[in-house]
């Protein structure tokens, strides 16, 4: 089931949580709503589900409309960040609640629901825990559990908030792959909200960067981190080092550097005479002993040559915080970079933003 | 001195304030606690075992002590009711005024009860601000029992409603929504997920509540006009026995109060000690 967002708006009190959001979510994708603390992801997931409700705009489940509907009439499911199962129930009894609350009319008989449970136990592979109270289960078991819960009642739509936010690092890296793939085998519509980027890049479809109640940008995974459209995304999504300059007949100068925009540069045509933000990966930044089309120069102040890739801080003029270049260890042994050495800085690409001088 | 000599006696040190303190205490406790409530119950069956039952089997202490049941049995479902909703509304949601609401319930224990009968009295009272109507249609409040039921609830109910906030706030209503986004209309939400959430600490603020509701005495006198065997509750026989000189009826409905009182204490830790127990049971069942 597709879902349209249309003008949304939300206040709480004074404080402007979400400003003119419009959106669609295609049938049947994975969609991620990324970005940090306080940016609205949240509000907007609730509003979707019905357990907030926007001051104005509308959302529309497939033509249909059901910005006034309660939560309960909208058929979605919902996956807490805490889990929320129902603390004195079994975990058979929580899967099957939803089954067992329906209206006496389309209920499904005491037997169907206890196939139905137990099919779902089976996928989720806790079969052996049907008898068992939440408080007696792991982090992990209990958000397979919530997912279970909210799947038995078939909805169009899934949503989870920060499904994996109270768990350890390994499961959760463990729960996201096996997410993924269940999204595979069921084909629900999902959104999905979380602030780890890692996250958010390995499972989702679609991403949605989201910052102070404003879309700032919607595209696959890939184009998110490669192709960033605004310095918001650009910063929040991998590490990446920042020069302030400006752009001089087609090239970009920084202090006393003057660096030659080639293809690669992820920007619209650049305005000469206007102050520049230069946005460069680690890893797309090289280490040069010669100024040619240099970028920056500074003191290489610390070496991390534990592990495949090497990092390498830089202390520079060009930057206010330290520079940080990730190389191979084949590139740092051939060239054999030592600290407190003054080396250049090429870059291989880099993401340029202007802002329009009013 | 060496070192551990000094150690010695910095714990034997500790240890004397430990027992001072422990014995302080416990005399506090004797002569403010147990001996008042040893005093009632020697009293009471001082003169044997038979004038106490016929001074509790007499027909103004029998009536006495049926207002007080009725009273109570009237009183304990309004203020489940309303206790239970107060406590929804606060707990789970914020609105403006939330903070003034919650100052508010403290009000019935921040009055001073003979107070509080005075202030319905002269509501619903003959000359009464909303007594005059009531009388004019043949409602008697005051001097009946409508009033000692009124003053009673207004004592009592925020007990239950104190009881059950803590319980509530600190486990949130997240299990709530989920049952209302899986479809399930508010009655069925309540007593499915709510009800049983909240079960002891409702228990709680009942027995609580119940052990005040038959206790209160200033209000219920102001309010009551002691009127022999119609509108006197066990606290106001105990009174008017003592008063009259018939000690052994007034010890003897006295240690039913007291008896109620240490019934509600039993009750209080056999509670507590059962849902510790619950919870370590619990938690010692643990699977990997």
């Amino acid at each position: 089931m597709s879902i349209r967002i249309e003008n949304l708006e939300k206040h709480f009190g004074s404080f402007h949580a979400l400003k003119n959001i419009n959106l669609q979510f295609r049938q049947n994708q994975l969609t991620s709503l990324l970005g940090p603390s306080g940016c609205g992801k949240t509000t907007l997931l609730r509003i979707i589900a019905g357990l907030e409700f926007a001051d104005s705009g509308r959302i529309l489940f497939e033509e249909r409309d059901v910005t006034n509907l309660s939560a309960k009439d909208r058929g979605v499911g919902f996956v807490f960040q805490n889990y929320a199962l129902f603390q004195n129930m079994t975990v058979f009894d929580n899967i099957a609640f939803g089954l067992r609350v329906k209206p006496r009319k389309i209920r499904p008989s005491e037997a169907k629901i206890h196939e139905k449970v137990t099919a779902l136990l089976k996928l989720i592979e806790l079969e052996w825990l049907a008898q068992a109270y939440p408080n007696q289960l792991s982090g992990g078991q209990r958000q397979r559990v919530a997912l279970a819960r909210s799947l038995a009642v078939q909805p169009k739509v899934l949503l989870l908030d920060e499904p994996f936010g109270a768990l350890d690092a390994q499961v959760r890296k463990t729960l996201r792959r096996w997410l993924r793939d269940l999204h595979q085998e069921l084909n629900v519509t999902s959104i999905f909200v979380t602030h780890d980027q890692d996250e958010a890049l390995d499972v989702s479809d679609r991403i949605v960067v989201m910052n102070k109640g404003q879309i700032e940008q919607i595209d696959e995974p890939n184009q998110i981190y490669h192709a960033p459209q605004t310095p918001f995304v650009t910063q929040f999504v991998g590490d990446v080092n920042v020069f302030h300059g400006h752009i001089d007949e087609g090239k970009l100068v920084v202090g006393e550097f003057s660096h030659h925009i080639n293809t690669h540069t992820n920007t619209t045509k650049p305005v000469n005479n206007q102050s520049a933000t230069a946005y460069i990966r680690p890893y797309e930044l090289t280490l040069s002993r010669s100024p040619e089309n240099a970028l920056a120069t500074g003191k290489i102040t610390h070496i991390n040559a534990i592990g495949f890739i090497v990092r390498i801080e830089i202390e520079s003029a060009q930057s206010e915080q330290p520079i940080e270049v990730i190389l191979t260890k084949n590139a740092y042994n051939s060239a054999n970079y030592q600290l407190n050495e003054q080396v250049y800085l090429v870059p291989d690409k880099l993401n340029l933003f202007q802002q329009m001088n009013i | 001195m060496n070192n551990s000599t000094i150690r010695l006696k910095t714990r034997e040190k500790a240890n004397r304030q430990k027992w001072i303190l422990i014995t302080l205490g416990f005399l506090f406790f004797a002569v403010i606690l147990l001996a008042p409530l040893f005093t009632v119950f020697y009293y009471a069956f001082a003169q044997g075992f038979a004038l106490f039952m016929q001074a509790i089997g007499n027909e103004e202490a029998l009536a006495a002590i049926w207002l007080t049941v009725k009273v109570a049995l009237i009183v304990l479902p309004i203020n489940m009711f309303i206790g239970v909703v107060m406590a929804w509304t606060i707990a789970y949601f914020n609105f403006k005024g939330k903070a003034f609401l919650t100052a508010l319930l403290d009000l019935p224990f921040s009055i001073s009860p003979v107070v509080v009968g005075l202030m319905f009295l002269l509501l619903f009272g003959l000359d009464g601000l909303a007594g005059k109507w009531f009388i004019e249609h043949g409602f008697r409040i005051v001097f009946a029992m409508p009033s000692i039921v009124i003053v009673t609830l207004f004592v009592t109910f925020p007990l239950i409603v104190k009881s059950l906030i803590p319980t509530m706030t600190a486990q949130g209503n997240s299990e709530e929504q989920a049952a209302l986004i899986l479809g399930a209309n508010t009655w069925t939400l309540f007593f499915t997920v709510t009800l049983p959430k909240i079960k002891w600490a409702l228990i709680y603020g009942v027995i609580l509540s119940n052990a005040r509701a038959m206790g209160e005495f200033g209000a219920v006198s102001v309010v009551s006009g002691h009127i022999r065997g119609l509108t006197n509750t066990i606290p106001l026989y105990v009174e008017i026995s003592y008063n009259e000189y018939q000690f052994i009826a007034a010890f003897a409905c006295a240690s039913l109060l007291a008896a109620l009182a240490l019934l509600t204490l039993g009750c209080q830790t056999l509670l507590g000690r059962l849902q510790r127990r619950k919870v370590e049971k619990s938690l010692h069942s643990r699977t990997a």
